[in-house]
């Protein structure tokens, strides 16, 4: 384990780990694959509507990508950076304007 | 109590695994391996083993079923033959690429088309490059002594890959022998428990796997897998030493037979083996300097080893059931070859492909080889490199 987080804090730096230094299998201990940012994927946006939504973090709990903001229980946003604009969250949400996918990445 | 009794290879194999008692079994039937599912199916029935037996819908899904359950960190054996290791090919790299230690029995069967059910090598030869080890066998005690070392092999924390075992369809896997069976308490110690690098359902040390690897990074992760089967010929090599301190069986990870004054040799794995032996013990009573070297370890392959064995032998064939169509030659011949030529040594060698789809590799075939070897042995000329035994029309 301490190789492998040796290996991750050279990776969070930049530079690139040679092939003994790669973790075994592959794995990682770090929080996922947040550090990846796929916003820039993105070619449909979802729209959050605080006003319609319930909080019942369904949404969130789906997010591929942790791009649900929550803070104390409560939806905050939508984190841009990560937000690959996959739909899952509008697909998922159980109410009708709380969660909706728009045409276009850009917000 | 260790025990003598009659079992067939696939039977000899489910008792290993019995004894084992892995987590986790995920596995879908296929002749010629049914018998080892069956069997373990009824251990699992009348509740001899503690173990998870997921009976899957086919075997994408049995090798997908012992990722998933590995990355958990259970001990994981599965075992299929032919098509049903065909049809695991995918996975099969992502089992070795994620580092996962399973334990795969094979019962080595040819693969379609034609349909055919019976015994060649095509199978696992075809599997060579997905990174796992590959031990094949002679019998039906070599299969289940092996079993037993393959898991410790496999999870060892310097090796941290797959293990393929391979018995050679019907001749190995339905023929009855004396076995001796160990104590059950003594292949639990032997194996001991299975302490994974890390797992799925460790909730305080999570991790992330299968993870995306580009251009950036793929490659390097490649090399330190590859690098962890080169090195895992000394792990192969000591778990089967200290098997042989314990239990006084070891097959080490190739066998010369009558190899020390040998002037011509017959290089093969799994059932030939036993067969090129009583040949090589006829001929030697008739004053031939005949041998055989049996790969039992064919990856990592055993450059030094196989090497050595071979430098001072005027002639050699290697005999192998699989073809490797458009290719200068077929697997462990090319594997043979290359390894010589590592080491700067020549030898006369030639590659007889044999037994395709089940046909039987008798004794007088195996004597044919040998009477080819002599005459290269005598005039130090190889008149043709490839050759194919007991095909009607080759001449």
């Amino acid at each position: 384990m301490v190789q492998i987080n040796n290996a991750i804090r050279k990776l969070d730096k930049g530079a690139l780990p040679v092939w003994y230094e790669i973790p075994l299998g592959g794995t990682l201990v770090s929080e996922g694959s947040t550090e990846y940012k796929t916003g820039g994927w993105r070619t449909k946006r979802p729209i959050w509507d605080p006003e319609d939504c319930s909080h019942c973090l369904i949404c969130w709990i789906y997010c591929p990508e942790m791009a649900i903001q929550v803070k104390d229980g409560k939806i905050t946003g939508i984190d841009t950076t990560l937000c690959k604009g996959c739909g899952i969250c509008a697909q998922e949400c159980p109410r009708d304007k709380a969660m909706t996918m728009a045409e276009g990445g850009d917000y | 109590m260790r025990k003598t009794i009659g079992l067939t290879g696939d039977g000899a194999a489910a008792e290993a695994m019995r004894q084992i008692d892995p987590d986790v079994v995920a596995a879908y039937p296929i002749t010629p391996q049914t018998e080892i599912v069956e069997r373990f199916a009824e251990f699992v029935a009348e509740g001899s083993v503690r173990t998870e037996l997921v009976a899957v819908e086919s075997e994408h899904s049995a090798m997908s079923a012992c990722c998933g359950s590995s990355a958990a960190g259970a001990r994981t054996i599965t075992c299929t033959s032919s098509q049903g290791l065909a049809l695991m090919h995918e996975v099969l790299y992502i089992a070795a690429g994620n580092r996962h230690p399973i334990v795969l029995i094979n019962v080595n069967r040819t693969l379609s088309a034609p349909i055919n059910i019976h015994n060649d090598q095509s199978d696992s030869l075809g599997s060579r490059d997905c990174g796992w080890i590959q031990l094949y066998c002679e019998g039906a005690q070599e299969v289940y002594d092996t079993v037993i070392q393959a898991v410790r092999i496999a999870e060892d924390p310097a090796v941290l890959l797959p293990v393929m075992v391979c018995l050679d369809g019907f001749v190995v896997s339905h023929n009855v022998e004396p076995i001796n069976v160990l104590d059950d308490q003594e292949v639990k110690d032997f194996v001991g428990e299975f302490r994974p690098a890390y797992s799925l359902l460790d909730t305080e040390n999570p991790v992330c796997l299968g993870n995306l690897t580009l251009p950036e990074y793929f490659f390097e992760h490649k090399y330190s897998q590859a690098y962890a089967l080169e090195q895992s010929k000394g792990v192969i090599e000591s778990v089967d030493q200290e098997f042989g301190a314990k239990f006084g069986r070891s097959y080490g990870i190739v066998e010369g037979y009558r190899l020390e004054d040998a002037e011509i040799a017959i290089v093969t794995l799994g059932s030939m083996v036993g067969t090129a032996r009583a040949v090589t013990d006829e001929l030697r009573s008739q004053g031939v300097k005949a041998g055989v070297l049996k790969i039992r370890c064919y990856r990592p392959f055993p450059i030094d080893e196989v090497v050595a064995a071979l430098k001072n032998i005027k002639a050699a064939a290697v005999m192998e059931k699989a073809l490797s169509p458009g290719a200068p030659g077929p697997a462990v011949f090319s594997d043979v070859l290359g390894a010589l030529y590592h080491k700067g040594v020549h030898v006369n060698l030639i590659s007889y492909v044999a037994g395709l789809g089940g046909r039987d590799v008798p004794a007088r075939s195996i004597r044919r080889v040998y009477e080819h070897l002599e005459k290269i042995a005598s005039s130090g000329r190889v008149d043709r490199i490839l050759n194919y035994l007991d095909l009607r029309g080759w001449q």
